[in-house]
């Protein structure tokens, strides 16, 4: 069993939850989905730089090796715009839920949480 | 110079439309002042090009593309800019006593202006891609004065109608010359312009032929697409006598003019462009003789002028080259004259139709004059200058055989010049004599000289080039026809008298049969009603109708408004293509040594693929699923903190708090579940592409990490030190080496926020006011509405979660930390106390607002990124140094840390904005006062002894 299995599998599963949730008809699950897409894209992301364990990205003089520090700075600001992203998402679909009355992704009224 | 003289009416276009505030006159002088301004310039550099010298200027703009902003003028640019600033100046006087006072006149400048900057960077440019974005420029601007009067709708259809087509042919004219620039080798046009054999060798000078003349033709209104021209006609009149006959749509002719060396002289192009230009004039010609519309009389003149050019260009000859320079200038004169004079019957008048005029010569003589004079030379009456052009071209076609048969031009042409005849003289004859008549709708009367001053210069004009050609046009005319013919042009004495020869008696009888022609109206127009064409914008609208149908059914087959489906195709799509991909090309597994897994590892992947499928069985229960997302996120940055990636980790638990804290948020008026509608079916087919779909992903994550890196990442581990003052690379790399990344980002993160604030601000209106003033709240609320212990321990931890914040922010650059970091830490920290306090009480005491906080922290860092440039370095060049603090001792002081605090004061405003907004609608939702309760660890901090209302601090 290697760190990169249990990566690459991982990220199988996020995404596939991803895309899964993506696909329902509410609001709230399509953002739930957008969240775990999020997380799938910013581990592979990292993940191009490869696994590395212990050798942190600080520089030193006796530093034996490093991790590649790219794909973290890439990454780092990606987890914040797609906290960006999902705060708009979520404020959107709130804000169409309270004008329509109805969560429905395709903004249709519906009786059963209409209000 | 010459940048001077181009950019001087763009530049200028915003003058009017401020100086509008100071009156119309203003307006007026400042659209004057400029254009003045440019043919000041323009007259400074003319001795020059007539000493033959050809005046350039280049700047690189996309080198790699061949795309430079390069400017050249010779003597071909050197006439038409003197024409398009010369009759621009007296348009613009036109104009000022023309329009109403209604009008926007400060408008109407400008779109002039920005038209003549438009059209004067055609006749300027010297790379060919420069020039194709002026040209489309002209389309718009075309569009935007035809559309002046917007509450017209035929002007509204008539600036569609000349965009589309002008707009088309243009786009056709980008693919002729891209080949063209092929061909060449260069896009620059003195380059081409030397390779004619090599074009006209290329099997591709037919397609580049086709498509350049597709845009010359469509711009010039040559048949069949002339129908754009009589309905752009709805434009006020100074702009059809400007655009539509002086400048605009000579711009197809100006191309045929400027790439005659290159394309001209071969078979086709004889055939084409003779042809339709031959063709054009005579139709033309034939149709403005039953126009009663005075504007559409003159439109169809025009358009056989433009036929009457464009066949002189397509003979193909130096000498027919040089007629057609000439009537190029003689025909500006006389239409624009005609043009302006139109537009003064209509508004002594009050009516252009030739049915309703007649008999004004008494009433209005002066402009009586000048009609008869600018309409004797259109008529191509000696001794004016539209004689001596026509004559020249009568000429040309007399010696031209057209597929074997030596008639078919002579007649033609005499033809076109009899209808022309004909034409000319219907309007001076019907609108200035005949029988006084008492029903004007006005009572007509000589304009002011501002109306008539500008048409009695350019009649001015049409007799003096008339009486000495040789003298006024000859120096112009033939360096122009120099230029056109590259130096083939015969040099020939433009004269008045040209002898007996065949064009004499065919201008005799033209002038003859077409006086008699007009005595004949009444009949012929009779023979007109019998042939009558079919209305070309019935079917311009129908084709438009049947394409914009088509389109239609082709957008509903593919989006029928449902979200779901469109993702799925979306996904679906990507789906089939990596896979197709996948299988497309041999896999073979990588050998890179993998790192064992650790127990804590397996455990933590058990734990989040555990979460991970409760979420997707139990999203329904949203409470629940935001439980389990939680643990997912803390998961990642375990992993991440484990896979040597600190700022990671401490990013992703810092953003994971806080977007838990956000949904919670939105939760609270969403619905608590989400009801069971999927189709079993359905739920299997969005199985089966989401299996698919994390295959894919997980497969490719896979396949590349057993792969060896090949990083360029040792070029940032080298520099960051000594470079960017800093041990923690990546930090660098965000403040330092990829700034302007970060810069960006923090600016779409500050953009989000507004987008939030302004979806929230807006909430109490409307449909939504409504529904949150009738919600009532659906959970159990907690008696406790403000835990005592809670209120006491956030407060007591607020200093220290701001100075841990501080700390990271400090440490950043060279431990793990930084500006987003901190940011995110100390946004934790004052939402603690919104939660535990309530939003009144936190958010009176949060002295900073979010707005200015983001906008302080983008401007903070864009200061720093600057400030590099004082110091000669490139933007966001960072720069540091060591100090000696007493106590502390040795620090170190980086630019970067600035543009860190940019970063993380962005991060605290946009985060603070959309998380208080978010509580101030679930404030205002939860209307009713909690009951006072009396629970004893209940306390509301923002509660005052005097007024117990929880609102009172709002």
């Amino acid at each position: 069993m290697t760190m990169e299995m249990l990566v690459a599998s991982a990220i199988a599963v996020l995404t596939a939850a991803g895309v899964y949730l993506v696909l329902r008809a509410r609001t709230f699950p399509v953002v739930l989905g957008l969240a775990f897409l999020s997380y799938a894209i910013n581990l592979f992301l990292f993940a191009m730089g490869r696994l590395v364990i212990n050798r942190p990205p600080i520089y030193d003089k006796a530093a034996e090796g490093y991790t590649d520090p790219l794909p973290q700075a890439l990454v780092l600001t990606a987890i914040v715009i797609a906290f960006g992203m999902t705060a708009f998402v979520v404020v959107l679909a709130l804000r169409t839920f309270l004008e329509t009355g109805a969560d429905h992704v395709d903004g249709r009224e519906d009786a059963e949480t209409g209000s | 110079m010459l940048f001077l003289l181009a950019l001087l009416p763009l530049i200028g276009a915003l003058a009017p439309a401020l100086a509008i505030r100071w009156g119309r006159n203003a307006a007026a002088v400042a659209a004057g002042s400029t254009t003045l301004a440019a043919l000041v310039v323009l007259a400074s550099l003319t001795p020059g090009v007539f000493a033959g010298e050809t005046v350039r200027a280049s700047v690189p703009w996309i080198p790699a593309l061949g795309l430079n902003a390069s400017l050249f003028l010779d003597p071909l640019g050197l006439m038409f800019a003197g024409m398009i600033l010369g009759i621009g100046l007296l348009v613009i006087i036109y104009a000022r006593f023309y329009l109403a006072a209604a009008d926007p006149m400060g408008r109407f400048f400008s779109y002039l202006l920005l038209f003549q900057g438009a059209m004067l960077g055609i006749v300027l440019s010297d790379n060919v891609l420069l020039l194709l974005i002026f040209w489309e420029l002209t389309s718009l601007s075309s569009f935007l004065l035809i559309g002046f009067w917007r509450h017209s709708a035929e002007a509204r259809q008539g600036a569609r109608m000349a965009l589309f087509v002008t707009g088309g042919g243009g786009l056709a004219l980008i693919g002729g010359l891209l080949i063209l620039g092929n061909i060449a080798g260069s896009y620059d046009l003195t380059v081409i312009l030397q390779q004619r054999d090599v074009i006209q060798a290329s099997p591709l000078y037919l397609p580049a032929l086709l498509l350049i003349l597709g845009g010359c033709f469509t711009k010039s209104a040559q048949f069949p697409f002339h129908f754009w021209l009589p309905h752009a006609m709805a434009a006020p009149t100074p702009v059809s006598a400007y655009l539509h006959s002086a400048t605009m749509v000579k711009a197809g002719v100006f191309m045929l003019a400027r790439l005659w060396p290159v394309l001209a002289g071969t078979e086709t192009w004889f055939l084409i462009v003779a042809t339709t230009g031959l063709a054009t004039m005579v139709f033309a010609a034939w149709v403005a003789l039953f126009k009663d519309d005075l504007k559409g009389l003159l439109a169809y003149s025009t358009i056989s002028h433009l036929g009457f050019l464009t066949m002189l260009f397509g003979l193909g000859t130096p000498m027919a080259a040089l007629a057609g320079v000439f009537h190029i200038i003689n025909h500006a004169t006389f239409k624009a004259a005609l043009f302006l004079n139109a537009g003064i019957v209509d508004h002594e008048a009050g009516t252009r139709d030739l049915k309703h005029l007649g008999g004004l010569f008494g009433l209005m003589p002066i402009a009586g004059t000048l009609a008869l004079i600018a309409g004797l030379s259109m008529a191509g009456v000696p001794p004016l200058n539209g004689f001596i052009s026509k004559e020249m071209m009568l000429e040309e076609a007399a010696h031209t055989v057209w597929l074997g048969q030596p008639w078919v031009f002579p007649v033609l042409a005499t033809m076109g010049a009899l209808l022309s005849v004909a034409y000319s003289l219907r309007y001076i004859v019907h609108v200035y004599f005949g029988p006084r008549r008492d029903d004007y709708p006005k009572s007509p009367h000589d304009p002011g000289l501002g109306l008539w001053g500008p048409p009695a210069l350019l009649t001015a004009l049409v007799v003096v080039i008339g009486l000495a050609p040789a003298t006024v046009a000859g120096p112009l005319v033939d360096r122009v026809a120099g230029a056109v013919t590259n130096g083939a042009s015969p040099h020939v004495h433009l004269a008045l008298w040209h002898g007996f020869k065949p064009a004499l008696f065919m201008s005799v009888v033209a002038i003859a049969a077409g006086a008699l022609a007009l005595m004949m109206h009444g009949r012929l127009q009779r023979l007109f009603e019998a042939g009558r064409l079919p209305p070309a914008k019935a079917l311009f609208d129908a084709g438009v109708a049947g394409a914009a149908a088509l389109s239609r059914r082709g957008v509903d087959a593919v989006q029928n408004g449902s979200l779901q489906r469109a993702m799925a195709a979306l996904i679906g799509t990507a789906v089939v293509l990596g896979f197709a991909g996948f299988l497309g090309a041999g896999y073979e597994p990588g050998d890179r040594p993998g790192v064992p897994a650790s127990a804590a590892a397996v455990v933590g992947w058990i734990a989040l693929v555990t979460a991970t499928v409760l979420v997707v069985l139990f999203h329904r229960a949203r409470y629940v699923s935001l439980i389990y997302i939680g643990i997912v996120g803390l998961i990642i940055s375990l992993a991440f903190a484990h896979l040597s990636a600190p700022d990671l980790a401490l990013t992703q638990i810092s953003v994971e708090v806080v977007t838990i804290l956000l949904m919670l948020l939105a939760l609270n008026l969403l619905p608590k579940t989400t009801p069971a509608e999927s189709r079993p079916w359905r739920r299997v087919r969005d199985g089966v592409v989401a299996c698919a779909a994390g295959l894919g992903v997980g497969g490719a994550a896979w396949a590349v990490m057993t792969r060896p890196l090949d990083s360029i990442s040792s070029y940032f581990w080298d520099n960051a030190y000594s470079g960017g003052g800093g041990t923690n690379v990546v930090n660098v790399i965000l403040v330092d080496f990829r700034g302007f990344d970060t810069f960006g980002e923090i600016i779409v993160l500050g953009i989000a926020a507004l987008g939030i604030f302004a979806l929230l601000e807006t909430v109490g209106t409307g449909a939504s006011g409504r529904r949150v003033a009738a919600w009532k709240p659906d959970t159990v609320r907690s008696p406790e509405h403000h835990p005592m212990m809670l209120v006491v321990a956030t407060r007591l931890l607020l200093p220290l979660a701001v100075a841990v914040g501080l700390y990271i922010f400090l440490r950043g650059h060279n431990q793990p930390g930084g500006g987003f970091i901190a940011g995110l830490v100390v946004s934790v920290a004052i939402l603690m106390q919104y939660m535990a306090s309530g939003y009144s009480f936190a958010d009176q005491r949060l002295r900073a607002d979010h707005h200015t906080l983001i906008g302080a922290g983008v401007l903070t860092a864009a200061a720093t990124g600057l400030g590099s440039l004082l110091f000669g370095a490139p933007f966001l060049t960072s720069a540091f140094d060591y100090f000696h603090l007493p106590l502390i001792g040795e620090i170190e002081l980086a630019t970067a840390m600035l543009f860190d605090v940019g970063v993380a004061l962005t991060v605290i405003g946009a985060v603070m904005l959309a998380l208080a907004q978010l509580s101030r609608v679930a404030q205002s939702a939860e209307k009713a006062p909690p009951p006072e309760t009396l629970e004893a660890m209940d306390v509301d901090p923002s509660r005052t002894p005097a007024t117990p209302a929880r609102e009172a601090g709002r």
